[in-house]
């Protein structure tokens, strides 16, 4: 309340003494922006604070300003709680003038977050979950789906690996908004291709760090596939666990959401041969190099598809309110959707009135040991996915606002 | 103490309630009331009846969800909602509470915390609940099909409303000759026995009445934050309510609201800092635990008493 | 199908010797003390810190820290004793359940603070790598090695209780701490000594568990709540009961995982509801 008070005398203040026209159109007379994501769980490495660098160094390149106001950044742990998550984003937006709210990682929160920000009218940038329902029937005004979604994942990796002769799959699900949701684009991919879907494990998520029992249950279905419907720690983990048990020669394991972070703490021994399906891959050209080593020398190791994903959605979002000469969130998300992206993440890509960026995607292969020429020389890109091919059509999507 | 200065002192308090969602964040203030009442509630056993209860997030979360369900899915209104969690969770309390109470003390806390961690897998196993996501989204509504909840203000008001209620009940039910028999139990139960009181009784109704506003502080807090999820059931919730109690003070009228009053406003203050917030709820358990049993109600009314009796005990 | 029973069951049996050793030292706490040591599940994951950090930052291999983990965990185990829960002697019991769910929070937050919430896998040592195929199941080394060990250890430890005049004593400190006293035993010295010994048995399952699970903040407390319904399903009266039930405990919760995997979490709490329905006191347990 006092900090309202002295907000409103401020403004009140600036308002009679020096009017700039431009700072007008700024609520409370700047840009703020919150990174809330996992700072210490399961999916920090692969967001977490490197998701926060990425950020910062997208203030700092934009020039710190925006319409000749400061951009502030705040950064907060969700601890992949729904609750801790949405009562933040609250704070934040009530208390804390926050404009936009990025990264998200993990889809139950994010679900959480999403529609207490799109009732006030702020933006959420979501690069962490991937939760395909996000532009479907939960998609909001307000919100950017920005670097992947569980549609592309299935569609990348499910069908290549159902075409490389894996046609029955048992999953081993994330039993929360997000591996249920990848479980079920996989089992369309899967059974369109003509493989079948012979059942999948639940494991509750975060907190399991076992693996062993839903292994054998996988196990026991006799399928070729083991598809891993989760991610972060899970992910390794159950690769982990798998090889104790004998189950891998035998079984193969269908990572389908595997970071670049995820490989690095496997080592290449354990995850060579494995397909995944990314949003970007830091040695995929110039600019990517270029980009990533500045931020493998700030944070010691290379960028996740979500870390990068941050630093161009924020990128992105900055530039629309300089071009769009407020922060109003209409008038920002207008301007965000006329304008195409084009950086080193993505090319020519543009969001949907659902809120889904559509840009390409590779299909990557693990390398073996031996074909890694340096550190972090991990993925030989087996084919881009042009974005047209990778992401649902706005017709296929169940979001309301994408049926006008 | 004098009693004109209590009734005075009632009544700034009643006008501060009334008043608090000018000075504060409604959501914070309402947050307080429900914890303070879920502490109240849990005070009737603890501090009342000598009865250490570690699982009564249960019945705070049964309710929420409950409610939480009856509001989204089934559009009742908001007063019946809250109603349908209290009744559920007094039904559960009385499950619970039958089996629990055939063991006293240590057995009787880990019954308890036994029995929660029940409630905690099924509300992450059965498909309604939402598992890990929680129950999201669930509206307002209008109370009494008249005042519309979604203005911070009306909530607050509809809270308070509920929660003097709720503390309304607990503190009849002490000062009855029902409580007095609690209290009873609490300090001899061999000898509540052989007055020829039926003990299980008296510590089952004072369970079930505990798990009923337990249950009425989850579905508002359901209402309020407009989310179930599972740190409302998870063994943490029961924990915090237990240091809520023992720092306000057990056994104290005010001290449980005065805990959660200051818990709730540590935990927001230092929400940003993540798991400093464990270590020095921690930190206040031991100092309670070991130095101040009393609590700071109780400490204070120490106080008072010496100075008005002139330092005699 | 036969392979995913006893796979299943495997499984159990080892969450079972967890269990067992853990109960076991529970047991041991409260019938001297009298205090439910909340703080028993961060003990077993303070063993877990102990070996991985021994390993990570001094290069101090698995079997040494089987030994020196305990060992250390076991120091701050009667430091607490000494400083903090002898201050409670003579109140009611619940304040030790209270203090040491404290300390529990500290010990988790402070882990979690240093070392975040997704743990670290401790490596299964070279010595015990690998598994071998049974036919009915395959069997991992390292997890068979973990049963065994566990058991030997709950075995031994009944052996010296039921069966020495060191255990002796303690059982008679149980039933009478003064008459004790007053035969010229130190009874408080053994109060310290009791408790780190079950802090230094709670860390060995630590260390045990350590390349099973992974090593995390939380791990203690997830496993500490299925401890306390073993408690009470088994009564803390024996020390023979509180091994038969952790392990029985286990293989229930193995063969709910066969069956309908979905239960396996609540299997224990409704057991324990029905054992208080029919046996108030606990399976081998007395009123106190």
């Amino acid at each position: 309340m006092h900090r309202f008070a002295l907000a409103l005398v401020a403004a009140g203040l600036a308002a009679g003494a020096a009017p700039a026209p431009a700072a007008e159109k700024l609520s409370d007379g700047k840009v703020k922006l919150g990174v809330l994501t996992d700072m210490t769980g399961y999916y920090a490495d692969l967001a977490g604070p490197g998701s926060v660098l990425a950020a910062r160094m997208a203030v700092e390149d934009f020039g710190g300003k925006v319409l000749g106001k400061p951009v502030e950044l705040v950064s907060a742990d969700h601890q992949l709680k729904a609750d801790v998550a949405s009562n933040i984003a609250r704070k934040w937006i009530d208390e804390g003038q926050v404009d936009a709210i990025v990264d998200l990682v993990s889809s139950s929160t994010a679900g959480a977050v999403m529609p207490v920000a799109a009732e006030k009218k702020r933006i959420t940038l979501l690069s962490g979950p991937g939760t395909t329902a996000f532009t479907g029937e939960k998609c909001t005004r307000y919100n950017v789906h920005y670097t992947y979604n569980n549609w592309a994942l299935a569609n990348g990796t499910g069908r290549e690996v159902v075409k490389q002769g894996g046609d029955s799959w048992f999953f081993l699900t994330a039993d929360y908004i997000f591996g249920k949701s990848l479980e079920e684009d996989t089992t369309k991919v899967v059974k369109a291709a003509g493989g079948k879907v012979l059942g999948a494990a639940r494991y509750p998520s975060p907190g399991t760090t076992d693996f062993s029992s839903y292994l054998l249950q996988a196990q026991g279905s006799g399928a070729k596939i083991i598809g891993l419907a989760n991610a972060g720690a899970d992910t390794v983990n159950s690769i982990r666990q798998a090889e104790e048990f004998g189950i891998t020669p035998k079984q193969s394991l269908a990572g389908l959401l595997v970071f670049i972070t995820d490989v690095h703490s496997l080592g290449l021994e354990a995850a060579k041969g494995m397909y995944l399906t990314t949003a970007f891959y830091w040695d995929l050209n110039d600019e990517t190099r270029k980009w990533s080593r500045r931020f493998f020398q700030k944070h010691g190791k290379m960028p996740t598809m979500v870390q990068a994903g941050v630093y161009s959605s924020v990128m992105h979002y900055l530039k629309a309110v300089q071009a769009a000469g407020t922060d109003d969130a209409d008038a920002v998300m207008a301007k965000m959707r006329e304008t195409p992206v084009n950086d080193f993440f993505a090319k020519n890509a543009r969001i949907g009135p659902d809120g889904l960026l559509r840009h390409d995607m590779y299909l990557a292969r693990v390398k073996a040991p031996k074909d890694s020429k340096q550190p972090w020389d991990y993925y030989q890109i087996v084919k881009t996915i042009p974005a047209a091919e990778a992401f649902p059509s706005v017709e296929a999507q169940a979001c309301p606002l994408a049926k006008r | 103490m004098p009693g004109r200065l209590v009734t005075w002192g009632w009544i700034a308090l009643l006008a501060l309630g009334l008043a608090a969602p000018f000075v504060v964040y409604p959501v914070f203030a309402m947050n307080v009331l429900c914890l303070a009442l879920f502490a109240s509630a849990f005070n009737l056993l603890l501090g009342y009846t000598g009865l250490l209860s570690f699982g009564h997030a249960a019945f705070l979360g049964a309710s929420a969800y409950t409610t939480g369900w009856a509001l989204r899915s089934w559009g009742l209104p908001p007063e019946l909602a809250v109603l349908l969690g209290t009744a559920l969770a007094a039904a559960l309390g009385l499950v619970f509470g039958a089996l629990a109470i055939r063991r006293s003390g240590i057995y009787f806390a880990m019954i308890t915390l036994g029995f929660a961690q029940l409630v905690y897998f099924l509300v992450v196993q059965l498909p309604w609940t939402g598992g890990e996501d929680g129950l999201q989204g669930i509206p307002r509504g209008r109370a009494l099909g008249l005042f519309p909840l979604d203005d911070p203000r009306t909530a607050y008001w509809f809270v308070y409303a509920a929660f003097l209620g709720g503390f309304w009940l607990l503190h009849r039910a002490i000062h009855s000759p029902f409580g007095h028999v609690l209290r009873a139990i609490r300090e001899n139960e061999p000898r509540a026995v052989s007055l020829g009181y039926d003990v299980a009784r008296y510590k089952l109704l004072a369970f079930v009445l505990s798990a009923g506003v337990s249950g009425l502080a989850g579905g508002l807090k359901a209402l309020v934050l407009q989310f179930a999820s599972l740190s409302d059931v998870h063994w943490h919730r029961s924990g915090e309510v237990v240091l809520m109690t023992l720092l306000g003070g057990m056994g104290t009228v005010l001290g449980p609201s005065v805990g959660a009053l200051l818990v709730v406003a540590l935990e927001n203050y230092l929400a940003d800092t993540g798991s400093w917030v464990t270590v020095i709820t921690g930190a206040v358990f031991v100092a309670c635990v070991v130095a101040f049993r009393r609590g700071i109600v109780g400490e204070v009314r120490a106080l008072v008493r010496r100075s008005f009796t002139g330092g005699k005990p | 199908m036969t392979q995913a029973l006893f796979g299943q069951l495997f499984l159990g049996l080892i969450n079972g010797s967890f269990y067992a050793l853990l109960s076991l030292g529970l047991a041991v706490i409260f019938g001297l003390l009298d205090v439910v040591n909340f703080a028993h599940g961060a003990q077993y994951m303070m063993g877990a810190f102990a070996a991985w950090m021994a390993l990570t930052y001094l290069g101090i291999p698995y079997g040494w820290a089987l030994l020196l983990a305990p060992l250390a965990v076991g120091l701050v185990g009667m430091v607490v004793e000494r400083t903090l829960l002898r201050r409670l002697q003579g109140l009611d019991p619940l304040y030790g359940l209270l203090l040491t769910f404290g300390l529990t929070l500290i010990a988790e937050g402070l882990f979690h603070h240093a070392y975040g919430n997704s743990g670290f896998a401790y490596p299964v040592p070279g010595w015990l790598r690998g598994g071998v195929n049974l036919g009915f199941m395959f069997l991992p080394l390292y997890r068979a090695w973990a049963v065994g060990l566990s058991l030997a250890v709950c075995l031994a430890c009944w052996f010296v209780i039921e069966r020495t005049k060191l255990g002796a004593y303690l059982r008679a400190g149980t039933e009478n701490p003064r008459l004790l006293q007053a035969f010229g035993v130190n009874v408080p010295l053994m109060f310290t000594l009791t408790y780190g010994f079950g802090a230094a048995l709670a860390a060995f399952a630590g260390v045990v568990a350590a390349p099973v699970y992974q090593v995390t903040p939380l791990m203690g407390s997830s496993v500490i709540m299925v401890v306390f319904a073993v408690v009470v399903i088994g009564g803390m009266g024996s020390i023979g009961g509180a091994i038969v039930t952790g392990l029985g405990v286990g293989l229930l919760e193995g063969l709910t995982r066969f069956w309908y995997p979905p239960a396996s979490s609540v299997v224990v709490f409704v057991v324990m509801a029905l054992v208080l329905l029919v046996r108030p006191a606990g399976l081998f347990g007395r009123e106190r």
